[in-house]
C-alpha cells in the first residue's frame, strides 16, 4: 500500500504518456483524449515531443478538466503511462503524491525503481500482445490499443464510446476496425480480471463539451485561408509551422477542384527556401492573387528583406508566424510567443507591421480568412501570429464560423473602366481620400493607362523614382497614416472586468488565453481582483492606453524573456515602463495558470505589506 | 536621363504592326545607363521582339532584381507593368506573378550577379520548376552600379580595368540552365541585334522556362583589353551554331532555304522556328549534344550563340499544377469559398 492515500479525483486530472517516437503512440493517445471528449468531458491535450523523427522520447500529456481549463495545469502528473524504459527515472520522479503508474509488467522491476507514495499498476503488455500477435509490426501497433483498453478499465470509462471512435477512424476497413476492437477488448478485459478497477481518478459522462469541436490551430489557419481566398501558397518545411501547408493542401484536395475540369483553384509552391517563399507570395499578390506562406522564427529572419519590400512597395500578403523558442534554431519543438518585436519591425528602415494574436484553433480560422482582406485593403503584409502550443495541439474550441454572403474585400483596386472615368487621377501612391492608401492596378488592366513600375526605392506619389528628401518623406508620413487606418480595421481588444471595481489590470495575448481565465479564478480565491484585457492584434487600439491608464498598474503576461509585447506597448504608446509589470514565461512549455496566479499573487501579497518604518534616507 | 521627358509624337509615316502599334507604343522612359551600354542594345532588341509579334504592349509583366540591367525594365514597354524587385530575388516573385495570372507574358530581366551570385539558388530553381517564362540574363562579367567588381561568370583568367586577374572559375548559366531542364536555351552578343531579336521574339513564344544569356559589354567597367567580355573579344570569338528565323501563324514567310540547311522546330502554340545552320553539325533538340559541344568549344575559348537547345514538346508549372485555365487573380469568394454547409460537414468530423 502506498505511503499517501491515493489520489481521488473525478474529471480533474493529468495524465501523461511517455511514449518513444515512431512507436506509433500518437494515434492511440489521440483516441484516449477523444474519447473522453465523448464522455462530454473537456480535454486539453498537448505533445511535448523532440526535434527527431525515431527514437528520442516523446510525450502526450491529457488534462482531463470537467471545469474547461484548457491550458496547461502545470505541476507534475496524477498518472503516468511509462512506456519509455529510457525516461522511466524522471516519469516517475514527476507523479504527484498519491498518483499512479501505468507500466508494462512483463520484465519484472527492481523495487527501487518506483516510489512508496504512488500505486503502481503493472500490465503484462508485451506479454498480452506477444501471445496474440506474431507480426512485430502488429505487436508495436496494437501494444498502444491494449494499455488503452486497459486504461478504460481502470478510468471507469464507457467502452463503446472508445469502439465508436475505432469505427469512425477505421470506417470501411473492418479488417483493421475488428482487429483494433479486438486488442482495445484483450486490455480492458485483462484489467477487469486481474487489477481493482475502478482507481481513484475517474471519468464520469457530463455535458460539459456542447458543441465545441476538436481541432489544431495550423489545420484551422489552413482552412481560414481556403476561405479567405488564397490561391497561391508558397513555403519551406520548418517546425512546428510545416502542417499549416500541408493541411492547405489537404483542405484545398477536398475543396477546390472545379468540379467539371477537376483542375485545381489554387497552386501550392514548396519553394527552395524562405526567401524564395515570400518572393513567391509578394510576385503573385502584386499581380492580383491572395498569397501567403507559413514559417516560423528562423524563416521570418529569412524573409526581412522581402517583407520591407512590401511595406514600402505596398504589396500585400500574409504570413502566418507559428512560433518556436528561439534565438537562433531555440528550441524548434517548444512553444514561445518570442517573434513579437521581430516581425512588428521586421526589415531595415523605418517599418512597422500588421499582427495579429488569435487565441485559439477557432480564432485561427477567422483571423486567417479576414488577414486577406486586411492585406489587401492596407496594401501590407499581415502576420498571423500563432504558436506551437495553438498550432500543433488539439484544442476545444468553438465550431468555425464563416459568413456566407461575405464578399472578399479587394481594397483599392482600379479597374479599365475606372481609368477610363473624365476626370480620373491615377497615382500609385496617392492618397486621394486621407486614410493613406492608394489605389493600385493590376498588371494587364489597361492598354494604355494605369501601369507603373513597382520598386523598393523611393518615388513620388506617381510612382515615378525620386531622391528628392521632401517627396521620400513625404511618402514615409502617408505610410504612418495608413498605418493608424489599421487600428480601428483590425481584431479590437476584448476586456473583462472583476466582479468589483479594482486598480489592477492583466494584459495578455495568443496562447496564454486559457491559462489566463483560469488563473483570474485562482487570484479571485486568494483575494486579488484583476480587469483583463485580451489583445488580438498589433497596431493597439486606442482602448489599450485607455485601460493601462486606468489602473494603478498593469501586469503584461507573455511566453518569452524579453517582454516584447510590453516593450511594443511603451514604444508604441509611450506608456511609462513602471506601470506595465512583466510576467514572463520562457522555458519553452506553454505557459501554466498555476505560474500567472503565483507570479501575480506574490507581487500582489508584497504590495499588502505595511511598511513597519519609512526608509530613512 | 528620367528627368527628360521624352516626345510623344512621331513620324505620321511610322510603320505599324498587325494591332496598329508602332514602336514607340513599346518602348519606356529614357535610359539611364551609361552611353553605349551593351543593355541598351538588349533593350531595343526586346522593344522590336514585342513590336514583331504583335504583343499587346500592357499584357507584359516585366520583372527584375537589383543591378544595371534590373533598372531596364524602365526603359521598354511603358505601358507594362514592371517590377523592380529584391537583389537576386526576380525568379521567385516572377514565379508567384505566373502563378497568379497564366495569361500575360512574363519576362524576367537579370543580370550576371543577380542570377550567378546572389540569386543562383533562385535562377536555378525557377529553372527546374518549367516557370512559363522569357529569363534574359544581361551578362557583362562585372558589377557596375558598384563600379567595377568582378562577377561570377567572369572567366578565369580575365582582367578587371584595374589590372586585378580573375582566379575563380567562371560559371556558365547557359550549360546549368541546359542541365536543370530549361526547355528553351540561347545565347546572344548584344551587339547582334539580327541574332538576338529573333531569339527573343522565338523565347516569349515558346511554353515553359527560356533562357538567354547576352553577353553585353559593360564600356564602363569591362571593355578593356585582357577582358573576356569586351566589345571585341565577344566580336572576335563569337562561335554562331545557327541563325533563326521565328515564322508565326500571323507572320507566315516562306523562306526557301537550301536543302539540309535548315532545321524546323514547331513551338506549342504553333509557332514555327527555322534554324539556318552555320555549324552543320548542331542538332538544337539534343540537350546532350548541346552540353558536350559548350563544354569543348567554352575550353577553346569561344562563345558558342546561337539557340542552343529546344524542347518542342515543353510544358510548364501549371501544367505541373493542373491550375485551372482561368488566372486565379480573377476567381472570387463564389468560386473560391467553400461555404457554409461545408464548413458545418467540417465541424462535425471535428467532434
Amino acid at each position: 500500500m502506498p505511503d499517501q492515500s491515493p489520489i481521488s479525483s473525478v474529471n480533474d486530472f493529468v495524465v501523461r504518456f511517455a511514449n518513444v517516437n515512431g512507436s506509433g503512440s500518437a494515434s492511440a493517445n489521440e483516441m484516449f483524449a477523444r474519447s473522453i471528449l465523448r464522455h462530454g468531458v473537456p480535454v486539453s491535450p498537448r505533445n511535448i515531443f523532440p526535434s527527431n523523427i525515431q527514437g528520442l522520447p516523446t510525450w502526450y500529456e491529457v488534462r482531463v478538466t470537467e471545469a474547461g481549463h484548457l491550458g496547461a495545469r502545470g505541476g507534475g502528473v496524477d498518472m503516468m503511462v511509462a512506456m519509455n524504459p529510457q525516461t522511466w527515472d524522471k516519469d516517475v520522479a514527476s507523479i504527484e503524491p498519491g498518483g499512479y503508474l501505468f507500466y508494462d509488467s512483463t520484465k519484472p522491476m527492481p523495487t527501487s525503481k518506483f516510489r512508496n507514495d504512488i500505486s503502481v499498476i503493472g500490465v503484462p503488455l508485451t506479454a498480452i500482445t506477444n501471445s496474440t500477435y506474431t507480426d512485430p509490426r502488429q505487436r508495436q501497433l496494437f501494444k498502444n490499443i491494449i494499455y488503452l483498453g486497459a486504461l478504460c478499465a481502470l478510468l471507469d470509462m464507457d467502452a463503446k464510446l472508445v469502439e465508436q471512435l475505432i469505427g469512425e477512424q477505421y470506417k470501411g476497413k473492418e479488417k483493421l476496425l475488428s482487429s483494433n476492437v479486438h486488442a482495445l477488448h484483450l486490455g480492458r478485459d485483462w484489467a477487469l480480471q486481474n487489477l481493482k478497477c475502478p482507481i481513484g481518478l475517474r471519468v464520469k459522462k457530463a455535458d460539459k463539451v456542447g458543441d465545441r469541436i476538436f481541432m489544431e490551430g495550423n489545420s484551422a489557419a489552413a482552412l481560414g485561408a481556403v476561405y479567405g481566398g488564397a490561391t497561391v501558397c508558397a513555403w519551406y518545411p520548418i517546425t512546428p509551422s510545416s502542417s499549416v501547408a500541408e493541411a492547405f493542401t489537404s483542405h484545398c484536395k477536398k475543396l477546390r477542384h472545379d468540379p467539371k475540369t477537376g483542375k485545381a483553384k489554387y497552386a501550392i509552391v514548396q519553394g527552395e527556401d524562405e526567401l524564395a517563399s515570400i518572393g513567391i507570395v509578394i510576385g503573385a499578390s502584386w499581380n492580383g492573387a491572395r498569397a501567403f506562406t507559413a514559417t516560423s522564427g528562423p524563416g521570418i529572419s529569412l524573409m526581412t528583406e522581402f517583407i520591407g519590400l512590401s511595406y514600402f512597395a505596398e504589396i500585400p500578403g500574409v504570413i502566418m508566424n507559428i512560433q518556436r523558442a528561439g534565438p537562433s534554431t531555440g528550441m524548434p519543438t517548444r512553444t514561445q510567443q518570442c517573434d513579437i518585436i521581430a516581425c512588428a519591425y521586421a526589415s531595415h528602415g523605418d517599418t512597422k507591421h500588421v499582427l495579429l494574436f488569435p487565441e485559439d484553433p477557432a480564432e485561427a480560422f477567422e483571423f486567417a480568412g479576414h488577414s486577406f482582406d486586411l492585406a489587401e485593403r492596407l496594401q501590407t503584409m499581415i502576420f498571423l501570429m500563432l504558436d506551437l502550443d495553438i498550432g500543433m495541439n488539439h484544442r476545444l474550441c468553438r465550431p468555425l464560423k464563416w459568413d456566407e454572403n461575405q464578399q472578399y474585400d479587394r481594397g483599392k483596386v482600379m479597374t479599365a473602366e475606372m481609368l477610363d472615368e473624365p476626370g480620373r487621377d491615377f497615382g500609385r501612391y496617392l492618397d486621394v481620400d486621407g486614410d493613406g492608401i492608394p489605389y493600385r492596378t493590376y498588371p494587364g488592366t489597361h492598354p494604355t493607362k494605369g501601369s507603373f513600375f513597382t520598386r523598393g526605392t523611393s518615388r513620388d506619389r506617381y510612382a515615378r523614382y525620386s531622391e528628392e528628401g521632401a517627396v521620400y518623406a513625404d511618402n514615409m508620413q502617408r505610410l504612418v497614416r495608413k498605418f493608424e487606418t489599421a487600428q480601428d480595421m483590425v481584431p479590437r481588444p476584448l476586456q473583462a472586468n472583476a466582479a468589483k471595481p479594482t486598480k489592477y489590470g492583466v494584459l495578455y495575448f495568443g496562447s496564454t488565453s486559457p491559462p489566463m481565465d483560469e488563473a483570474i479564478g485562482l487570484l479571485e480565491a486568494r483575494g486579488h481582483l484583476l480587469d483583463r484585457m485580451r489583445i488580438r492584434a498589433f497596431p493597439f487600439h486606442s482602448s489599450v492606453a485607455s485601460f493601462i491608464a486606468d489602473h494603478d498598474f498593469v501586469y503584461v503576461v507573455e511566453q518569452n524573456r524579453d517582454g516584447q509585447l510590453r516593450q511594443l506597448i511603451v514604444n508604441e504608446n509611450g506608456i511609462d515602463p513602471v506601470r506595465l509589470v512583466p510576467i514572463l514565461h520562457y522555458d519553452g512549455t506553454p505557459i501554466t495558470a498555476r505560474f500567472i496566479a503565483k507570479a501575480i499573487g506574490d507581487h500582489q501579497d508584497r504590495l499588502k505589506v505595511t511598511p513597519l518604518r519609512k526608509a530613512v534616507s | 536621363m528620367t528627368y527628360i521627358a521624352k516626345p510623344k509624337f512621331h513620324h505620321p509615316g511610322l510603320k505599324k504592326n498587325e494591332l496598329g502599334y508602332t514602336h514607340r507604343d513599346y518602348e519606356g522612359k529614357i535610359s539611364t545607363l551609361c552611353a553605349g551600354c551593351g543593355h541598351d542594345s538588349i533593350t531595343a532588341s526586346i522593344i522590336e521582339a514585342c513590336y514583331e509579334l504583335s504583343i499587346e504592349p500592357h499584357r507584359v509583366a516585366k520583372i527584375s532584381g537589383i543591378g544595371c540591367s534590373s533598372k531596364t525594365p524602365d526603359y521598354f514597354l511603358g505601358n507594362s507593368h514592371g517590377f523592380n524587385s529584391v537583389h537576386g530575388r526576380m525568379p521567385s516573385v516572377l514565379t508567384g506573378a505566373n502563378l497568379a495570372n497564366r495569361d500575360l507574358i512574363y519576362l524576367g530581366v537579370s543580370g550576371d550577379g543577380d542570377s550567378a551570385s546572389i540569386g543562383f539558388g533562385q535562377f536555378a530553381h525557377s529553372i527546374r520548376r518549367g516557370v512559363n517564362m522569357t529569363y534574359i540574363v544581361e551578362n557583362n562579367g562585372v558589377y557596375g552600379l558598384t563600379k567595377g567588381q568582378f562577377s561570377a561568370t567572369a572567366d578565369r583568367g580575365s582582367k578587371s580595368k584595374k589590372g586585378v586577374m580573375n582566379t575563380d572559375n567562371a560559371i556558365d548559366l547557359v550549360a546549368i540552365a541546359l542541365q536543370l531542364g530549361a526547355s528553351f536555351v540561347a545565347r546572344s552578343f548584344s551587339g547582334d541585334k539580327n541574332q538576338l531579336v529573333p531569339l527573343i521574339a522565338a523565347a516569349i513564344r515558346h511554353k515553359g522556362a527560356s533562357f538567354i544569356d547576352v553577353v553585353s559589354p559593360c564600356i564602363a567597367f569591362n571593355n578593356h583589353a585582357g577582358s573576356t567580355k569586351s566589345f571585341d573579344y565577344v566580336r572576335e570569338h563569337n562561335d554562331a551554331v545557327n541563325r533563326l528565323d521565328v515564322i508565326t501563324s500571323r507572320n507566315p514567310i516562306t523562306v526557301d532555304y537550301a536543302p539540309g540547311t535548315v532545321q524546323v522546330v514547331e513551338q506549342h502554340d504553333g509557332t514555327r522556328l527555322a534554324l539556318r545552320k552555320i555549324d552543320a553539325d548542331y542538332d538544337a533538340n539534343d540537350r546532350l549534344a548541346a552540353m558536350t559541344f559548350l563544354q569543348k568549344h567554352a575550353a577553346k575559348g569561344q562563345v558558342v550563340t546561337g539557340l542552343l537547345y529546344v524542347d518542342p514538346d515543353s510544358d510548364d508549372l501549371h501544367t505541373h499544377l493542373d491550375t485551372v485555365e482561368t488566372p486565379l487573380n480573377t476567381l472570387e469568394a463564389k468560386d473560391l469559398c467553400p461555404g457554409t454547409a461545408a464548413l458545418e460537414k467540417i465541424n462535425a468530423s471535428l467532434r
